[in-house]
Order: C-alpha cells, then sequence, then structure tokens
C-alpha cells in the first residue's frame, strides 16, 4: 500500500519540539541512514514516511498536496494561500513556535495607535513625499489580507527577508508587519505595535492536506497519529 | 482570455480594427505604450490594492518591473517622455493587451489578460465637452462594432465634493470623506465619527502634549513636539520629520475644539449617497437635496447637467443613462466623471466599456503638475462574446 508521507522543520528548535511531541504522544520519529539525511520513520507506524522539509517548504507542500500531513507555523501557512480552510484541516494547536503577526510603526508616531490612524496620517505623509508610506515584511499577502479587511490601501509593501525590524531606521520602510514573542525587538528597534495591529497569533500546528490523496487506510493511520498527539494534552 | 485560436485572434484584430478607425478618424493619434512598466512609478500610483492584481516582477537586473494593469498609466507616462510640457494638449487612441492577477481563479468574464482599445484626452479645459465627446466616441466605436443595446452608468465626484462643500464643515473632513468614499465602510465609520465625537482620536494623545500645540503655528509645534520626545527620551527614526507630524497633531488637535457635524448634514450626505436613477430625475433629486443648503446647488450641478446637455446634443438617448452617487470605479484615481458601458448578458461588474476623468494621475506619474485628463476603454473580448452570443 501506499505510504503517509509526514513533513515535519528540518532544523532548529522547531525540529526538536517537534520530536519531543510526538515522543510525549509514544511516537519516536527517527532519522532513516545517514544523520544529515532527510528521511525518517516513526517506530510502530511503517505506513508513515518521515519528510524533514524546511518549515516554509511544508506550508508549501501541504498546499500543493504533495506530503499529507506536516507540522509548520500557521503564519507560514495562512501567509502561503489565501484559502487554507478549505486547503488544510488545522488538526492540533501544539503549544509551541509561537509568533505573532503584527503592525508595528515607529514609537515616535505620537498620533498613530491604530490602523485608522495609519489611514489618516498616509495622505498627508504623501503630500510630502510623493508616495505612499512603505511597509517591509516578508508576509506580503497577509499584510494586504489583513489592511484589505480594514479599508486601508494607502501604502506599499516592500518586501523584506531579513532584519525587517532595522527597515526604518534605515529609513527603506516607514512601518513594518513582521513576527514577535515578546515585542522585546520592536521596541529595542524604536517600534511600537499597533492597538489593532495584531494580524494572527500563530504557533505551530499539526496540519493535513485536502489536496493529497488518502485512502480508507492513510485515512486509518492519519486517525492514529492524531489520538496519540491528542494525547499530550 | 487570450485569444485562444487563430479564428479567434482574427476576429479580435478584426473588430480592433473598427474601433480604432472610429476613435481615429475623431482625431485621436493611435499609440502603443510599453508593456512592461516599471514598477515603482505605476504601483506609487495605483496602490496597494489593485497591486495585488498586478503581476510584479524582478528582472535579471534585480529592477522590479510589472505588466500594465491597464493602458491609461502608460499613456500618462508616453505622454510625459514626449511633451517638455505635460499639459500639452493630446488626443490618444491605442489598442492592447492589459493583464490582472484573478485571485479567485480566472475564467471567461474576469481573464487574467485581456485586450484594451480606448481612448485619453489630455489637457482639454472644457471638462464637460471633453466628457461628453469621449463617451460619445466610446459608444460610437461600440456601435460601429455592431453593439446596438446598452445602458450608460454614470457617476460624478463633483457632486460628492458639491454636497459636502455645502455643508457648514472644516474643510481637513471634506477631504477626508472624499478620500474615504471609494471605501464605503470607512466613510461610514468617518461619517459617524464626525457626527459623534469627532475629537477622539485627540483624546489618546499625551494631554501635557496637547496643551502645547500652537495652532496655526507649524513651526512652534514642531518645538513643542521635539521638546516632548526629548523629554521621555523617544528617538525619532525613519523618513516622516518631527514637523509633518506636528501639522498632523494641530489637524487631530482641531478636531478636540470642533463642534461634530449635524444630524441633519449627516443626514444630507446620506441621502446624496442613497441618489439612484434616471440620470435626468437624479439632476432634480440632487437639486432639492441640496436647494436650501449654505452654498446652494453650486457650479458642480451645472456641470452635470451641461455633460447631459452636450449627450443628447451628440445624439446620445439620456433614457439609457442611469446616475448612481455610489458608483464607483475599483481604480481609485478618478476625481470627476466617471462612467460603464454595460451590455445585456454580461453581469454589472462585467462591464464592457468603462472610463472617467482622472485629472490627479498626471501629477502622481511624474508630471509635477495636474493634467486635466478623460479617457475611456473597451474590453474587446467581451464586447465580442456579446457580439458572438446575438444577444445585442
Amino acid at each position: 500500500m501506499s505510504k503517509l508521507t509526514l513533513a515535519i522543520p528540518s532544523k532548529g528548535r522547531l525540529m526538536e519540539q517537534t520530536t519531543e511531541m510526538f515522543a510525549r504522544g509514544g511516537l519516536t520519529v527517527s532519522k532513516v541512514g545517514h544523520a544529515r539525511g532527510y528521511r525518517g520513520e516513526i517506530q510502530g507506524l511503517p505506513e508513515v514516511d518521515v519528510a524533514y522539509v524546511s518549515s516554509s517548504e511544508i506550508a508549501a507542500a501541504l498546499k500543493s498536496g504533495s506530503v499529507h500531513m506536516g507540522i509548520t507555523g500557521e503564519d507560514l501557512v495562512r501567509e502561503s494561500m489565501s484559502d487554507a480552510d478549505t486547503r488544510l484541516q488545522f488538526l492540533k494547536k501544539l503549544g509551541f513556535g509561537f509568533a505573532d503577526v503584527v503592525v508595528a510603526v515607529p514609537a515616535w508616531w505620537i498620533d498613530v495607535a491604530t490602523v485608522s490612524d495609519l489611514e489618516a496620517a498616509s495622505m498627508p505623509f504623501r503630500r510630502a513625499h510623493g508616495r505612499w508610506p512603505r511597509v517591509a515584511t516578508k508576509y506580503m499577502n497577509l499584510t494586504r489580507r489583513f489592511f484589505g479587511s480594514k479599508g486601508f490601501g494607502d501604502y506599499r509593501i516592500v518586501e523584506s527577508l531579513g532584519a525587517t525590524e532595522g527597515t526604518c531606521t534605515a529609513g527603506t520602510a516607514e512601518l513594518i508587519v513582521d513576527i514577535t514573542t515578546t515585542g522585546e525587538t520592536l521596541r529595542a528597534n524604536g517600534l511600537k505595535i499597533l492597538d489593532d495591529g495584531v494580524i494572527l497569533k500563530s504557533e505551530a500546528n499539526l496540519m493535513a492536506s485536502n489536496i493529497a490523496q488518502w485512502t480508507p487506510q492513510l485515512d486509518a493511520v492519519r486517525a492514529e497519529i492524531v489520538r496519540r498527539m491528542q494525547s499530550t494534552g | 482570455m487570450a485569444a485562444e485560436s487563430a479564428q479567434q485572434f482574427a476576429a479580435l484584430e478584426a473588430q480592433a480594427q473598427v474601433l480604432m478607425t472610429v476613435f481615429t478618424k475623431a482625431g485621436h493619434e493611435a499609440v502603443a505604450p510599453a508593456v512592461l512598466q516599471p514598477a515603482d512609478v505605476f504601483l506609487d500610483v495605483i496602490g496597494e490594492s489593485l497591486r495585488a492584481r498586478t503581476y510584479v516582477f524582478t528582472d535579471p537586473d534585480g529592477a522590479e518591473v510589472c505588466l500594465r494593469p491597464d493602458l491609461t498609466v502608460p499613456a500618462c507616462r508616453l505622454h510625459i517622455a514626449r511633451n517638455a510640457d505635460p499639459a500639452t494638449r493630446a488626443k490618444y487612441c491605442y489598442n492592447g493587451p492589459a493583464f490582472r492577477f484573478q485571485p479567485q481563479g480566472a475564467d471567461a468574464a474576469h481573464p487574467r489578460e485581456f485586450r484594451q482599445a480606448g481612448v485619453e484626452r489630455f489637457g482639454d479645459r472644457e471638462a464637460e465637452r471633453a466628457e461628453a465627446e469621449i463617451i460619445a466616441l466610446i459608444l460610437k466605436a461600440l456601435d460601429a462594432a455592431g453593439l446596438k443595446s446598452w445602458t450608460l452608468q454614470i457617476g460624478d465626484l463633483g457632486l460628492l465634493r458639491a454636497v459636502l462643500n455645502a455643508i457648514a464643515m472644516p474643510m481637513r473632513w471634506q477631504k477626508r470623506l472624499s478620500e474615504a468614499f471609494w471605501r464605503p465602510d470607512a466613510f461610514r465609520a468617518e461619517l459617524i465619527r464626525l457626527t459623534t465625537s469627532p475629537g477622539a482620536a485627540a483624546k489618546a494623545l499625551p494631554a501635557d502634549l496637547v496643551a502645547q500645540l500652537q495652532p496655526g503655528d507649524v513651526g512652534a509645534t514642531t518645538a513643542a513636539v521635539q521638546a516632548y520626545l526629548d523629554r521621555n527620551a523617544i528617538e525619532v527614526i525613519g523618513t516622516r520629520t518631527v514637523e509633518e507630524m506636528a501639522s498632523h497633531l494641530l489637524d487631530v488637535a482641531a478636531d478636540v475644539s470642533a463642534t461634530p457635524l449635524d444630524a441633519k448634514s449627516a443626514a444630507l450626505i446620506e441621502s446624496y449617497v442613497r441618489v439612484k436613477g434616471p440620470a435626468i430625475e437624479a439632476g432634480q433629486t440632487i437639486g432639492t437635496l441640496l436647494a436650501g443648503s449654505k452654498g446652494g446647488t453650486g457650479a458642480a450641478l451645472d456641470a452635470y447637467d451641461r455633460r447631459l446637455a452636450l449627450l443628447a446634443n451628440a445624439g446620445i438617448p439620456l433614457d439609457r443613462i442611469t446616475f448612481s452617487a455610489e458608483f464607483g470605479r475599483n481604480l481609485e484615481y478618478y476625481t470627476g466623471l466617471v462612467f460603464e458601458v454595460l451590455a445585456p448578458g454580461l453581469s454589472v461588474d462585467s462591464p464592457v466599456a468603462g472610463g472617467g476623468r482622472y485629472d490627479g494621475l498626471m501629477r502622481a506619474a511624474g508630471a509635477g503638475i495636474d493634467v486635466p485628463a478623460v479617457g475611456g476603454a473597451i474590453h474587446t473580448e467581451r464586447l465580442l462574446s456579446v457580439l458572438k452570443g446575438g444577444r445585442s
């Protein structure tokens, strides 16, 4: 029979925490072959192929259905598809990998505390600078959808793939959309989160792809994995 | 849709020739602006909402370019490149592809690649005459292509400004309401804010700072804001300046002492927004609404009537024209007249042609000044499908 492919993060804290989480459910995940390889297995569940993949690629693989199940952050999943709730099933929040996706502006902008204040400040900014305020982010889609839902359109996105919180000081953006856990890095860079600027409270999730090929046997394997993970509390 | 067969391509080309002949005979020079546009200029003009529907990519040199989502901005850029004085009068026409990402998936009614045939007129200061001529020309081209049955829907941002101007309220409120008009939710929220608690935003400001603002004196206010930031050890970062914030703070603070918009005025604005119906009756309704107000009906309603008279002179049956105050386009750059031509068999969100006035676009595209501009474009695949379907 064909196997169920489970994608788990290939490195860092997210990989360790995922392995620990499975262990608490009584499932031992281990690599097959070379320790630097990218294939693995779960003891006692021979129907499962484990693929070690980078977090953002897990989102893409779930989207296309090239893997059946996966563990990654909700932020990455929502960023990479607008229709996550039809393509995927969110099976369990895992209690780690916490990250809030937030809108942050320079702390000295005393006149801007909400998205609506931001809108009010955008037009004078444009009059002074001849362009809309720029938003630095790697979450281009989440940003557009969030501002769109607030009826705010007077901005420009500039893509930022790293050190986003430094772009305001560097003068390459006026505000940012980025992830934060404690807000400490934002504060250290002279930024503040808007009162209504939390776009998503994200954490690592166990997810299944509705696009992948499922058979009754694979459904049963999936049910078993979910049952074990539920037992972790 | 792009032409999928040689036969359909030939049909589109033949139709485009008919349209372009009408345009060039009316004195419009045929131009072919670039398909690839610099993303920077283009996106600053159209804003982020249309960017989400624009194909933007990086070329091998690292420059951001986009596939044009319409031909109006490219035509403006072409005009600026050609003329040292962007206010130079010009009449252009074009036929060519435009591209839009369709977030709900592309289909025949919402193609991601389509061909527009249209006209642009720059620098013409006889506003209503130019507008009536553009509408009449688009209708003439549609007629030449074989479309006999249509209705014309119009809107007019000039009337909105006249309504706001007729009511006693600060200029900054008028500006905010007109800017929010394209977003119904934001417009309603702003209206509620002005009638209930215009000063609410200022209440979130530090009281000791508000006390030091110097109304009418941006320089002194800037110094006061800078002193406040220094006292609180808040570092100024980024490109926005303290002076910019100071002058914005003065606007916000002015709302604290402002008398809220009275209920009668808010009701008048809401009544205007609801006006919808045959064009002549709509004009009369608006006249009645404004009759008792401070500014009277003003020049905007005269312009509205004059435009209709010019359309009638051009042989356009006025009973086929509907006015709707809320009628807008998803492109925010229109500044006055807005119009769409609807054909039987196509839904209201798939007009066969559309256009309007956009006097601020040339400045946004780099001209440095506002230039009177009005234009219209035909969605050629839709036109062909209506004509082929025999529903016209």
